[in-house]
């Protein structure tokens, strides 16, 4: 007998569907229980959308693996624009790149943002940061800072790597959240990032949280990812499609 | 063309008509994110003012300013001048008094859908309340029908959207027997795939069709794939009962989606040539949303709404079955909360009818939205008193494939019961008959539902 699913679900039904069925009687109105069950996994979400980062966490975190760091914000000054405002979200002020720029150029820039949960970031983008900024040591590519960003979008690791002269960017924020999990980590990682970079020119990893691909799956997966983009000076599509006709298994 | 309007020694001016359009919008994020919205209250009254004294007249004409836009071409080719003629004399809030004058009942507007243009519907809807937008589409008859009839005066249909995130056949299928045990899917039984593949489309048609022959249930399936694909599927004589896509209001938009309109005239005939049908059935399903064309960035300096309204006249065109707006799916910054996805809800739903669409909501949102459940308790008991023609149901709320909250199965039983709409009569017997609807109609077994089903292998 296989056991009862999230949804409540039997366990044979259960192994093929999380849909929130209706199991027993068929009343109006969903019983109580499911229908608190439901708020509280909205609760949840919405937490993750409005938490913003455990920087005295991070940083810790960061410090005790060795790695350097700096923080940023994004033109999205709090989180109420930064939701209604994904464009501000994108865009590094001038005074934040001026900041960062002026040390020596680094061959892949690292940045760990909020993205829309921060739960997700804080839980999991520190030991991704560390895993990945491992990898990139062992391989002889240099890394700089880690940056920390404020009510960052994706594309904010564009202006950010442009600004640290690096021409990989590994961008890993927190997903937007669903009902069965707010925690997920998402990895964005770009070859030749400039401002205006297409999503379709990006590569993704994305579920990395308890329950779905650990960290150091992902930073394997990254790694691999980079390797191959900073070969062929592309990511994105033309990166799939790359791998596609090498022959190459896919991750 | 320059428009204004001097308010207690102020001079408000607007360039162009779709500035005016723009800044007459109710307060939405989506315009404020394009940089189109007024700047306050009191410049959006002011642009209100204006275009409630606009000759609607005025309205027929490129108001989106593109040149050889598809969408702007059928629109003024479409347009059909002696259906205007009843509203040919009035101002835009002229013809909002008409509008809700008791003598424009269901026939008038019948025959006046054909001589609207969609921004004088949206340049209406932008100076009505709520209660008005509620008050006129209440008065619109728009009937459609294929193997149940919708949109009978008092009823509402639902359509049954079992998604899975892989398109699994058995996932697919419990989670549209546990709608049909709550009733709902007198509309459609349609999937949104996670793939877009010619073989997954057509396998989770079969599976659709297999539960609708083998339950005999009437109503009818969709696979809501790129129209391409129908077509692809269509030629393989594979089980289509209708044809999707999403479109949008400007030509650029809808290459956004893949789609133009020489493809939907494919479709079109290809689904009417299919035979499956009886003579006169609507065969077409669309679906839109506010905040399409400006996340495509193919706008054209137009906002939102007026947008929306634009691809309702690609829909029109096709004399479709079903037509919902997927109002709260794009996400906050196109409609912020849900004061914003309330508003646009009864917008769209009020546009489309009055241009004569068998109009739908897909009443939703998603999790970085300032809304609730509660928010979608409120619209839809809204839009129900506005005669909507089907709505959404998912199991639990929850689209475990799309990550959105929509309305559950349970919430179509609470309209339902709370204001007494029944679902299409054939669909509504086809329950009585089984004693669905009912406590004791309980899921089977997996086995017992799945077994007794023979579904297509995977």
């Amino acid at each position: 007998m296989k056991p009862p699913g999230r949804n409540g679900a039997p366990g044979d039904i259960a192994a093929i569907t999380e849909a929130r069925l209706t199991f027993g009687p068929r009343s109006r109105a969903l019983d109580t229980g499911a229908a608190l069950r439901f708020s509280l996994d909205h609760a949840r979400a919405r937490e993750a959308v409005m938490a913003g980062l455990d920087t005295e966490r991070i940083t810790g975190l960061l410090a005790e693996a060795g790695l350097d760091h700096r923080s940023v914000t994004s033109a999205a000054a709090t989180r109420d624009t930064y939701v209604r405002r994904p464009d501000l979200g994108r865009t590094l002020p001038e005074e934040e790149a001026a900041r960062l720029a002026g040390s020596r150029p680094v061959d892949v820039a690292i940045v760990l943002g909020d993205g829309l949960s921060g739960i997700a970031a804080n839980l999991s983008a520190p030991a991704f940061v560390t895993a990945l900024a491992a990898r990139l040591s062992a391989s002889g590519l240099s890394h700089g800072p880690v940056v920390i960003a404020a009510q960052a979008r994706v594309a904010l690791g564009d202006p950010l790597a442009m600004a640290l002269g690096a021409r990989t960017v590994v961008v890993a924020l927190g997903e937007r959240p669903g009902l069965s999990a707010a925690d997920s980590l998402g990895v964005y990682i770009t070859q030749a990032p400039r401002i205006g970079t297409p999503d379709s020119a990006r590569n993704c990893l994305s579920n990395i949280r308890e329950g779905g691909m650990d960290v150091e799956t992902a930073a394997d997966r990254a790694m691999a990812l980079i390797r191959t983009m900073r070969q062929i000076g592309q990511s994105g599509v033309a990166l799939s499609q790359h791998i596609a006709g090498a022959g190459l298994p896919e991750r | 063309m320059g428009y204004s309007i001097d308010l207690e020694g102020t001079r408000f001016s607007f360039p162009s008509l779709k500035t005016l359009l723009a800044k007459a919008s109710p307060e939405r994020s989506g315009d404020q994110l394009a940089g189109l919205a007024a700047d306050g209250p009191v410049e959006r009254l002011a642009a209100q003012l204006r275009l409630a004294d606009l000759p609607l007249s005025e309205l027929a004409q490129d108001v989106l300013e593109v040149d050889s836009d598809d969408v702007t071409a059928l629109i003024l080719e479409g347009w059909d001048r002696a259906a205007f003629a009843p509203v040919s004399h009035l101002t835009v809030g002229g013809f909002r008094d008409w509008l809700l004058a008791p003598e424009t009942d269901a026939d008038a507007l019948a025959a006046l859908a054909p001589g609207l243009t969609p921004e004088m519907a949206a340049a209406v809807s932008k100076i009505m309340r709520a209660q008005d937008l509620i008050a006129v589409a209440r008065k619109v008859r728009v009937t459609t029908r294929f193997r149940s009839t919708i949109g009978l005066p008092g009823r509402i249909s639902t359509r049954n959207q079992p998604n899975h995130p892989t398109d699994d056949s058995r996932g697919i299928a419990i989670s549209a027997l546990d709608g049909l045990l709550m009733g709902a899917g007198d509309a459609v039984i349609g999937v949104n795939p996670a793939t877009d593949t010619l073989e997954d489309y057509i396998r989770i048609c079969e599976v659709l069709e297999a539960i609708r022959t083998q339950l005999d249930i009437p109503t009818q399936h969709c696979c809501l794939g790129h129209v391409t694909t129908a077509i692809s599927a269509i030629e393989a004589r594979a089980p289509v009962d209708l044809v999707f896509q999403s479109v949008a209001g400007s030509s650029k938009a809808n290459d956004g989606f893949g789609v133009t309109l020489s493809m939907l005239d494919e479709a079109h005939e290809a689904i009417h040539g299919l035979g499956r049908a009886p003579a006169g059935a609507n065969l077409v399903y669309f679906e839109t949303g506010q905040g399409a064309a400006l996340s495509a960035d193919a706008h054209h300096g137009m906002d939102q709404q007026t947008m929306e309204a634009r691809a309702y006249a690609v829909a029109r065109r096709y004399d479709p079955l079903l037509v919902n707006t997927v109002v709260g799916f794009i996400g906050p910054e196109y409609l912020a909360d849900g004061k914003q996805i309330i508003r646009a809800g009864l917008e769209d739903h009020f546009c489309g009818k009055l241009l004569g669409l068998p109009m739908g909501v897909d009443i939703c949102y998603t999790n970085h939205s300032f809304a609730d459940q509660e928010d979608m308790d409120l619209l839809l008991t809204a839009l129900a008193a506005a005669g909507v023609s089907f709505v959404i149901t998912v199991p639990g709320a929850d689209d475990i494939m799309l990550n959105y909250q929509s309305l559950s199965f349970h919430d179509a039983q609470f309209i339902r019961e709370t204001l007494g709409h029944p679902p299409a009569p054939e669909f509504e017997a086809w329950m009585e008959a089984r004693g669905i609807g009912t406590p004791d109609a309980a899921l089977p077994s997996l086995e017992a539902a799945l077994g007794a089903l023979r579904l297509p292998a995977a």
